[in-house]
């Protein structure tokens, strides 16, 4: 096992995963923005709603693009890079992204087509419903994907079978309705509803700062505040169960986004502020806020939160159990199969830490032959790189709180003042675009990084399940697609740019028309300003 | 009793290999024509509006066909882990190569009229051509190599081992089944385009593909001859184990023999050269002779004939080993468990009606052809 092929492989997963969740979160929101606009449309029948369907729709179709493009990667890179992962666990990871084409992928990518091709060729009704199964469609691929990873997180519903040499499905239902996976995947589709929230949010504002396409400006506001402040919401509060799931099944990765080194009793407190110090096992300048991490972490005042010394003493009896299982698995292997009803048994009682047996592997070629330095080695192993963890968490989940500021923010001037922003709140809307995808992406980093040292948690450590390539296969395709992906991100930028300072470009005599009345209407006879109600 | 033992295990393996060629049909009798079209695009189209026509012609579909391939990939994983661990990892470079030229595709399709600039569009052509072209020849490729034996085994933990290199796949019989795979997609392309468009467009369709339909003959029958006289078989030794446990380790296989033995243990399966031979004739035919609708099934017929012909060949092998015999994968060695295989073929059963539904339904809402004044007069919302 040459690290460097792993540490390759890893990187080359970072980057393809987190550039595919550049374009993916505002897929999410977008898709399900355009169609409440579009439904507006259908129910209202004015042009205004028309063209924002079109609008929003044709930037939603640039970044749409690029997230099916990568997409196609990651639906490959398991069996190129992770080959012993995929034929390790291919029989539950398989099945949710299978189960992701045939319910999701089928449904946005049949329909997206239609969406863009088909205003003059279906009644609006009909139209607005594709506008649905496309949003629909994409949401439903981050409901399987998320199973997927949310199975890799906490494995529950499989076993180990010996005769096969890999982890095998024992309940379909376990997998699916994974606790770990529901609260990721609602975690998760929330952030793309306020990726998309604040990126219509600020394209608005840029426009009421330029004094240009104002209605179509107020009234994306209005959709976007409110669609974002429940979406704000939803994600910090399901990011807090996220942290109460990762409290049952993943101890390990709270301890180190915590950087709590010893257990502490409780109810915990949660360090705000701090520098974690990994060699020393330390957090300089702590900046505690007392109770708040046992609540968070464990819904209750009295149980304690394991720090890391100490689950890194449990991992190292799991590692020792675990080679039990490993010295029967070898019988096993040896007899083809045909093993005495002991040996079943003894494996049987262990398999479960056959997994941390595998740590071993980096050290030795048969586990069973290590020393108790390589074992309380692996041990530490499990422990992961502590400060991107901290400050990944920290910054993920203060951005989060300042989104549900800002959605307040701009629904009450939204819904309550008329529809008046000061400057100040626009170009701080502006200036906020970028601000969902570095959560997103720190989410990520939290979320698998804070998996490692395994691919499956207690499963399968990432050190064993990489493919076997050389280094300069790995380096040849990191560069191809560093290169490939670099160039599609500058023209999708360009393009992106292109449009929205274009603005609105479709059926825009008839919107005029009917804004022109609209506005007469308003004004009855007296003086008041025109406005957008947020509710018509 | 639980649920997935209502089928048995060997059955529901000889289902799923069925559905695994049934996902490769689909996924080049759909996304097949398009990159057919892309690899024709430079020489059907010569103005820009004659290249908007080809490409308007699958604008609002490709993307759904080309969902086809990203569930071939999702099946293959969950149905038969090892052939995606091992086809995907071994072929590792070709693969990077089908990825970077299926990702400039869909980019192509979406951004090229987004711009007015001659040169944006001329490079954008060359993606949509890459994106065809590419992808068409190496999967023939692959399947070339997958007929010879691939050369991988297993070690002991059942890590997959590749032996060869990037250059090493480019064998001459492979590339052959390449040109076959290529000239048969161009062929299905230029039957669609017959189909789609009018004009210019429709005439030089017409033409080429009347050509590429007689190569992808000659080569298919080469490739039959090939087969026959000059690359071995597999067989699996000793008693077959149907149920047996999905580990490669456990099987004896051995070399010898001739593939197109099968053709004397299954005569029935003779079906499928005689439709790929008699498809691709009759598309080429009907081509010639402007039979639009026809041809476009001719073609299908043909695509389903040569693809199952290669599969029905070689069961109950899916992967065989060029090195290490024992290594092979097969339907009885390869798959999932018997519940994942169960659960698949439930929501399979359920999903893929639907699909087929919808898409049929799509297909229809945007029947018609494609003219150069639809294109030319809906600027805003077509490609």
């Amino acid at each position: 096992m040459d690290i460097s092929i792993v540490e390759l492989s890893r990187l080359q997963f970072a980057m393809t995963a987190l550039y595919h969740f550049l374009f993916v979160p505002l897929t999410l929101g977008l898709s399900l923005i355009v169609a409440i606009m579009e439904t507006v449309y259908v129910m209202t029948n004015r042009p205004i709603w028309r063209q924002m369907t079109k609008f929003w729709g044709t930037l939603f179709g640039i970044n749409f693009v690029l997230g099916v493009a990568t997409g196609l990667t990651m639906e490959f890179e398991f069996g190129m890079n992770w080959s012993y992962y995929s034929q390790y666990v291919g029989d539950i990871f398989g099945a949710p992204l299978a189960i992701e084409g045939l319910m999701a992928f089928f449904l946005e990518a049949t329909f997206v087509g239609l969406f863009f091709f088909g205003w003059d060729k279906l009644p609006k009704v009909q139209h607005m419903i594709v506008a649905w199964l496309v949003a629909i469609g994409s949401n439903f691929s981050a409901l399987w994907i998320l199973i997927a990873n949310g199975w890799m997180q906490h494995p529950v519903g499989a076993t180990f079978n010996p005769m096969t040499m890999r982890m095998e499905m024992t309940s379909f239902y376990d997998v699916m309705f994974n606790e770990v996976a529901q609260a990721k995947f609602v975690h998760t589709v929330s952030a793309g509803y306020v990726t998309a929230s604040v990126f219509v949010l600020g394209v608005s504002a840029w426009y009421l700062l330029k004094g240009r396409h104002v209605e179509l400006a107020r009234r994306s506001i209005a959709i976007a505040s409110a669609f974002g402040l429940a979406a704000a919401l939803s994600v910090v509060l399901l990011g807090d169960e996220s942290g109460y799931n990762a409290g049952l099944s993943q101890k390990m990765k709270l301890a180190s986004i915590e950087a709590m080194w010893q257990t502490e009793p409780a109810p915990a407190a949660f360090t705000a502020f701090g520098i974690p110090d990994q060699a020393n096992h330390k957090t300089r300048y702590a900046v505690h806020i007392p109770w708040l991490m046992g609540i968070i972490g464990t819904r209750s005042f009295d149980t304690p939160i394991p720090g890391i010394n100490d689950l890194v003493k449990e991992a190292e009896g799991r590692i020792r159990d675990g080679l039990i299982a490993y010295d029967a698995l070898m019988t096993y292997r040896a007899d083809k199969g045909n093993v005495p009803a002991d040996v079943k048994a003894t494996f049987e009682q262990h398999s479960e830490n056959l997994g941390y047996a595998f740590l071993l592997k980096k050290y030795v070629e048969d586990p069973r032959t290590a020393t108790d330095a390589q074992i309380s080695a692996a041990a530490n192993d499990t422990v992961p790189t502590v400060w991107p963890l901290f400050w990944g968490f920290r910054i993920m989940a203060g951005l989060g709180f300042g989104f549900i500021g800002t959605m307040i923010y701009f629904f009450y001037r939204a819904s309550f003042r008329r529809m008046k922003f000061p400057r100040g709140a626009l170009i701080l809307a502006v200036v906020m675009i970028p601000t969902p995808w570095i959560a997103a992406e720190m989410g990520w980093i939290v979320a698998e990084f804070g998996r490692q040292p395994w691919t499956v948690d207690g499963v399968l450590p990432t050190a064993m399940s990489v493919s076997h390539l050389s280094a300069t296969d790995l380096l040849l395709t990191i560069a191809g697609f560093a290169t490939l992906y670099t160039v599609l991100f500058i023209v999708e930028m360009g393009l992106m740019l292109k449009y929205i300072r274009k603005g609105p470009f479709q059926d825009v005599e008839e919107t005029q028309t009917w804004n022109d009345a609209h506005e007469t209407r308003l004004r009855g006879g007296a003086h008041a300003a025109p406005f957008a109600a947020p509710a018509e | 009793m639980i649920m997935s033992h209502l089928i048995d295990l060997d059955t529901v393996r000889v289902i799923w290999w069925g559905l695994l060629g049934v996902l490769l049909i689909g996924f080049a009798l759909t996304d097949g024509f398009d990159l057919g079209i892309g690899a024709l695009l430079p020489f059907v189209g010569q103005t820009d509006l004659e290249r908007r026509v080809a490409i308007n012609s699958i604008g609002p579909t490709w993307e759904g066909n080309q969902v086809w391939f990203i569930l071939g990939g999702g099946a293959i994983f969950a149905a038969w882990p090892p052939l995606y661990a091992v086809s995907f990892s071994g072929f590792y470079l070709a693969m990077f190569v089908v990825l970077a030229a299926l990702i400039l595709r869909p980019v192509a399709f979406k951004y090229r009229s987004k711009r007015e600039s001659q040169s944006w569009r001329d490079t954008w052509d060359w993606a949509l051509f890459i994106g065809g072209a590419v992808p068409a020849l190496i999967f023939g490729v692959a399947v070339g190599n997958v007929l010879q034996g691939v050369p991988f085994h297993f070690n002991q933990d059942l890590l997959s081992i590749y032996e060869g290199s990037f250059f090493g796949l480019l064998r001459p019989f492979a590339l052959l089944a390449g040109i076959v795979s290529l000239t048969m997609l161009m062929t299905h392309g230029a039957a669609w385009l017959a189909v789609k468009t009018q004009g210019p467009v429709a005439a030089r369709a017409r033409a080429i593909g009347s050509v590429t339909g007689l190569v992808a003959v000659l080569g298919y029958a080469a490739a039959g001859l090939w087969l026959a006289y000059g690359i071995q078989g597999y067989h699996i030794v000793g008693a077959v184990a149907p149920n047996g446990p999905s580990n490669p380790l456990y099987t004896e296989v051995a070399r010898g023999g001739s593939w197109l033995d099968a053709y004397t243990l299954r005569p029935w399966i003779l079906i499928a050269p005689i439709l790929g031979f008699g498809g691709l004739l009759l598309t080429v035919l009907g081509l010639r002779s402007r039979r639009e609708i026809s041809t476009l099934l001719f073609s299908k017929l043909a695509i389903l004939g040569v693809i199952s012909s290669v599969g029905l060949t070689m069961f109950p092998f899916i992967l065989p080993s060029s090195t290490d015999a024992h290594s092979s994968l097969t339907v009885w060695n390869a798959s999932s468990s018997q519940m994942t295989l169960f659960v698949m073929l439930v929501v399979t059963v359920i999903f893929m009606p639907l699909i087929l539904l919808y898409t049929a339904w799509v297909y229809k809402v945007l029947w018609g052809k494609v003219t150069e004044a639809d294109v030319a007069g809906n600027s805003h919302s077509v490609y």
